[in-house]
């Protein structure tokens, strides 16, 4: 059954004494694209790290909704979640087949081989490429490959951190044009960008988190614009 | 969606979804071992390292321990096991190092395998690292402290029996010696992997906890050189408690250790 919700209630993350999410309230649905925006430490990798189950919430609480189901944390959740984080999650002595093939065993794929195959050519990683190492590849060619290694699994949630962080125009246009489609395949979609170009014309709702609280919400049927996302973070982030 | 094949395992926390569970579970940690040891493969940092480490605490030793101008063989055991101790603790921050460049770790965590695979692939990795060096130490001491062959007292009795005159019971100690250092080496350097100073906090969490595992292989190797068989089964039965108890505990509170 596929994810068709996200939500999160009266979520709190204390590190220490430091507070980084303080009660928010939010509610993802599918065939949608989130945007989470603010400024550098209002809490949005923190709120994504919750999302995929890696960081425990001090209070409050997560819930996937898949029919009128909600699912449990553990491997079938895991399997269903794709992560696009600051780092690449990629091992530098391994080439970019190796580690796509590492993880499609370890997402337990049948036709591992196939879709690391169809995940390079999308990401323009093919042949040369692929059978080099992964330390060897540029900013752009590693983002690139973390983006494939996401998308691995074919997740149903995509929680994507500064996904265009140094990607190339082309990798830009090519993650954008993943996100529409992932979009219209009906995906829980959160990302988390100061790129309001990358974004518009694909988000439809925006959330705009401040010093861990949600300063600013909205959603509508049409995406919004670029001059849109640009006025919202300044009047409601700054 | 892809096709999931499984998505459990048998131990800890997420325990298996159907019978294919343990076929998984060691599928997983079959394939994140290799991972590790491809990893090693193409670097050769860690092992070279550990061996390059350990083969001069022999060495230096083998140049301290000297009387009548010949290596004393009664410090053979003591040697020996800091040798591996040391190198593997080398070995061991390094493997967990690796995990922390691009965050890999997380990416593991992220993926629908049991974090109790998690912590096997990554025990059973240290394991073979710090075997391959104690395998390579061991006959390097051997000659050079003299213990090779067995020795014989002024009136032609035993002294002192060779290494190698009881080659499973010195296997059985190193093999366990080796695996309880990876099983809490492993608890440990998880939990430390987010802790700035978390090289220097290792050896010092970890040697209390290795204490009487050491005190068990550096007695059953003495015990090997004396001839005294019974006590090495019974330390290398000791030795096995040890391992299996901290195997268990690690399997319990990995995940825990390695979730913010």
């Amino acid at each position: 059954m596929r994810v068709e919700s996200l939500a999160v209630s009266k979520l709190a993350k204390r590190y220490g004494a430091s507070r980084a999410l303080a009660g928010v309230d939010l509610t993802m649905t599918a065939g949608r694209m989130c945007a989470l925006l603010g400024p550098n430490g209002a809490g949005k990798s923190t709120l994504l790290g919750i999302l995929s189950t890696l960081v425990r919430p001090t209070a409050g609480r997560v819930t996937f909704r898949a029919g009128d189901k909600e699912l449990e944390p553990g491997p079938a959740l895991r399997q269903k979640i794709g992560v696009l984080a600051h780092e690449s999650f990629v091992y530098g002595e391994l080439t970019g087949w190796e580690n796509l093939l590492f993880y499609a065993r370890l997402y337990h794929l049948e036709d591992g081989e196939a879709r690391a195959r169809q995940l390079l050519d999308r990401v323009g990683l093919e042949d040369r490429a692929a059978e080099r190492q992964a330390r060897t590849y540029s900013r752009g060619m590693t983002q690139r490959l973390a983006l494939a290694r996401a998308l691995l699994h074919d997740p149903e949630v995509l929680l994507l951190d500064e996904p265009f962080t140094g990607l190339d125009r082309t990798g830009a246009a090519a993650l954008a044009s993943t996100l529409a489609d992932s979009k219209a395949q009906g995906k829980v979609m959160v990302v988390v960008t100061h790129d309001f170009d990358a974004i518009a014309g694909v988000a439809d709702h925006v959330v705009v988190l401040r010093r861990g609280k949600i300063a600013f919400e909205t959603d509508r049927r049409d995406p919004f614009s670029r001059d849109e996302l640009e006025e919202m973070y300044h009047r409601h982030a700054e | 969606m892809q096709t999931p094949i499984d998505t459990a395992g048998p131990c800890g926390a997420e325990t298996a979804r159907g019978t294919p569970g343990a076929v998984s579970f060691w599928r997983e940690v079959a394939t994140l071992a290799w991972k590790d040891l491809r990893v090693e493969i193409r670097s050769r940092e860690i092992v070279y390292t550990m061996i390059f480490f350990a083969a001069m605490v022999v060495l230096v030793f083998s140049f301290a321990f000297i009387r009548q101008g010949k290596a004393v063989g009664e410090v053979v055991p003591g040697i020996l096991w800091v040798a591996v101790l040391f190198a593997g603790t080398l070995g061991l921050s390094r493997a967990f190092g690796r995990e922390r460049e691009s965050d890999t770790m997380r990416g593991l965590l992220l993926s629908p395998s049991s974090r109790t695979a998690i912590f096997m692939g990554k025990a059973i990795a240290i394991f073979l690292f710090v075997i391959t060096v104690a395998v390579i130490v061991v006959p390097m001491i051997g000659f050079l402290f003299g213990v090779l062959e067995p020795a014989y007292n002024a009136n032609g009795g035993l002294e002192r029996v060779g290494l190698f005159d009881h080659p499973e019971q010195l296997a059985l100690s190193l093999i366990l010696g080796s695996i309880g250092f990876a099983v809490v080496g492993s608890v440990f350097a998880a939990m430390l992997m987010r802790a700035k100073s978390r090289d220097v906090l290792l050896p010092v969490v970890l040697y209390p906890i290795l204490v009487p595992l050491l005190i068990a292989a550096t007695k059953s190797t003495f015990s090997l050189l004396e001839g005294d068989t019974a006590e090495v089964w019974f330390l290398l039965e000791f030795m096995a408690v040890y391992d299996a108890v901290f195997i268990v505990i690690g399997l319990w509170v990995f995940e825990s250790l390695v979730i913010e």
